[in-house]
């Protein structure tokens, strides 16, 4: 495999080819934003949180779908991508409804750290307050459009992983929802194998188990590098 | 001419309240209403959301007995569920609520309402604050300050968060009680008996200049309804409805808490958005009563720990039957607080208390439940009604200031009665209406701050709306 050299805001680094430029910056202790990318399963370029600027190009970058090129100069952090970042979670919160102090997830939440991180102490854009459902029916685990982000990665991991494809996208913009088999209900999906992994990689408090009151929900991510180790390795190491 | 007289929290209140003063032609005041436009919106929240959640949701109802309205709301998720939490859950639950009541009443007697007790009614209204107590009674007040405290910690540390516990659960509670944690509680117990006492000692000497107050703040007749144990005596977590009247006598027993609305109605009038709940059987007006801490007192034989019960028995010779003056709330507030953190002891000696099983689990058993429990300022109850998964479809809340609604309005007319003089406010008026409301401490008054009085317009009207005179105080 062939070795690429890059400069990321100001280091040299040394990537594979075919890697991602999120994935070589986090190898070398580059903390990129992200929220639909997830390690162990492929990256759509959802969220835009990973946003970077590439010296001699004039748009901005999802650092989990550009891979790696000899002599590039990557910045990750400047005035202009923590205004993009900024931004885009603030309109994340207002696109649906995200009230923290009162979410299953509040405390162990992506978006929320990612928030505060980025420092949004308030949302300057209008909030939709949106009506949407909470789908219950499934007996162990709960589905919460209020705080879906559409991210796939329930998507990517319940395709991919589990191979069920239970989830998938439908509607399109202000409509556009995450479904269970053909919209059912999820209590009724007959592809549903209950396995839980969307629920652990869903970044918010969408996806949950049922029976966990506010802040109670923490989620457990470190199955799915064992799992993809696993198949990809044959060694079973956690 | 017929004038109205308004007065009107300006700022820093939330869920608003004003008081209208009706005067006749002669000048004399002809009736009075107390509005309070709380946040009732929350029973809608509720909806569609999963059950499990809703102690998190409740617990943002009220900054000040947040422990109270989670202790319903679990109470109400454990008959979902069908379930019996463990015993060291319970015992959680009842240390957790006692420290509630410990706190929440701190707050209404010695930030609140000692300024006015200790300083006088008609003192400088500049120097008849928190600071200014401070200033005369440093001790006193220190003393009432780390009572809080104490309530506050207990919460903080079983429940994690001093403000908006998220502690108890449908089926129990989140935590298992540490070693640790139960001894620091421990360590506040000789200290707070010891304020309380001279609290109390402090109160009752203070009655005899207050003889005008006590009999024209809020002293009528009417019934008191509060939970009683197995053998009649104070009971804050779980147990049965007394009610019984202004003589005393048990007008209703052993009702289950659980069917409050067999015997509670609520009627609605158009010029407040807190309905007037009252005993079904006698009707409306009529069957209004009293609840919170007069009314626990009024319907409990006895307290079952030994300091409070020699209070309690004192207190019970004030009256040949229930003791009726509104004023005594403060009186009832202390005798509770007392008894209170004689409970606290009594648990943290429990070995159960840090027992490790503290959550049963089940799936939704039922489709409607009802919890309740005593909050500091009395009986609530939390009525949801879920679908076959658990989503919520309907939820109801009985609160204190709905149950105290009838006998509020009647204590502001009261006090307007005796103490309005139209065509010309002064700042002592203002105080005993003020007073008046704040006997029952309820919520609006929680949510001004320490400083001691609420802000305030009073304004003077005629029929025609124009302004004759007006007070304002922020
Ligand atoms: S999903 Fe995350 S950001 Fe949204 S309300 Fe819950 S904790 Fe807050
Ligand atoms: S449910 Fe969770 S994992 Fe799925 S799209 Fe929504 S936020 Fe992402
Ligand atoms: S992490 Fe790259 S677009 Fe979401």
């Amino acid at each position: 495999m062939s070795v690429k050299t890059l400069q990321i805001d100001g280091k040299m680094i040394t990537g594979s080819d075919g890697d991602s430029i999120f994935t070589v910056a986090w190898e070398h202790g580059i903390h990129i934003p992200r929220l639909c990318h997830i390690g162990g399963i492929s990256d759509v370029g959802a969220c835009r949180l990973c946003l970077v600027e590439v010296e001699g190009q004039r748009r901005l970058q999802a650092s989990c779908l550009t891979p790696v090129q000899e002599g590039m100069v990557v910045h990750t952090d400047t005035e202009r991508l923590r205004a993009q970042r900024k931004l885009i979670v603030e309109l994340l919160m207002a696109e649906r409804n995200h009230v923290c102090a009162v979410c299953v997830a509040n405390g162990a939440c992506e978006l929320q750290d990612l928030a505060m991180r980025l420092g949004v102490d308030h949302v300057r854009v209008r909030y939709r307050f949106p009506s949407l459902p909470v789908d219950l029916t499934h007996e162990r685990f709960g589905m919460d459009h209020n705080r879906c982000i559409l991210c796939t990665r329930c998507v990517r991991v319940c395709d991919e992983v589990e191979g069920a494809h239970t989830w998938d996208v439908a509607g399109r913009g202000a409509g556009c929802r995450v479904i269970t088999d053909m919209g059912q209900p999820w209590g009724q999906s007959d592809t549903c194998t209950s396995c839980g992994k969307c629920v652990q990689v869903c970044p918010t408090g969408a996806l949950f188990s049922k029976g966990k009151t506010v802040a109670e929900m923490e989620k457990d991510r470190g199955f799915l590098k064992y799992i993809v180790t696993a198949r990809e390795k044959g060694q079973w190491i956690g | 001419m017929a004038e109205r007289i308004v007065i009107h929290p300006v700022t820093r209140i939330e869920g608003h309240a004003k008081i209208s003063i009706y005067v006749d032609a002669a000048g004399e005041v002809e009736s009075a209403q107390f509005h309070v436009t709380e946040f009732r919106g929350f029973e809608k929240i509720c909806e569609g959301r999963p059950f499990h959640e809703m102690p998190g949701l409740m617990s943002r109802v009220c900054g000040i007995c947040p422990v109270s309205h989670v202790i319903a709301s679990s109470k109400a998720g454990d008959g979902l569920l069908g379930v019996d939490p463990p015993p060291a859950a319970v015992l959680q639950r009842r240390l957790l609520n006692y420290a509630q009541v410990l706190q929440s009443h701190a707050l209404s007697f010695f930030h609140l309402s000692s300024p006015d007790l200790l300083l006088g009614l008609d003192s400088p209204p500049e120097k008849r604050n928190m600071f200014g107590l401070v200033e005369r009674e440093p001790d006193f007040i220190r003393r009432g300050i780390r009572l809080r405290q104490f309530g506050q910690r207990v919460i903080e540390l079983a429940g994690g968060k001093r403000v908006h516990p998220v502690w108890g659960t449908p089926g129990g509670v989140l935590h298992p009680l540490t070693r640790e944690a139960r001894d620091e509680m421990a360590g506040w117990i000789t200290e707070s008996i010891e304020s309380l006492q001279i609290a109390l000692g402090r109160l009752k000497s203070l009655l005899d200049s207050l003889q005008e107050e006590i009999r024209h703040l809020g002293n009528f007749p009417s019934l008191f309804l509060g939970t009683v144990n197995h053998d009649g005596g104070l009971e804050y977590y779980d147990g049965l409805i007394r009610i019984v009247d202004s003589e005393g006598n048990v007008v209703a027993d052993r009702l289950d808490p659980r069917r409050y609305y067999t015997f509670i109605e609520e009627a609605s009038e158009e010029w407040t958005f807190v309905k007037f709940a009252y005993y079904k059987p006698l009707g409306y007006p009529g069957g209004k009563y009293r609840v919170g801490p007069l009314a626990r007192l009024n319907v409990a034989q006895h307290a079952g720990t030994p300091l409070a019960d020699r209070e309690m028995r004192e207190f019970k010779q004030r009256s040949r039957g229930a003791v009726c003056e509104s004023f005594h709330y403060h009186l009832a507030r202390l005798i509770e607080m007392l008894h209170s953190v004689e409970r606290i002891e009594e648990l943290l000696n429990d070995p159960e208390l840090l027992g490790e099983d503290v959550r049963a689990r089940a799936l939704p058993n039922r489709r409607e439940a009802i919890g309740s429990c005593e909050a500091p300022r009395g009986t609530l109850f939390h009525h949801y009604t879920v679908d076959r998964d658990g989503t919520m479809r309907k939820a109801n809340l009985l609160i204190a200031t709905g149950q105290n609604n009838q006998a509020m309005n009647m204590a502001v007319e009261q006090a307007a009665r005796r103490f309005v003089r139209p065509g010309h406010l002064t700042e002592g008026m203002l105080n005993r209406v003020e007073a008046a409301i704040r006997c029952f401490d309820p919520c609006l008054s929680c949510s001004t701050h320490a400083i001691g009085r609420m802000p305030l317009v009073i304004e003077l009207r005629d029929k025609s709306g124009r302004v004759l005179d007006r007070i304002t105080r922020s």
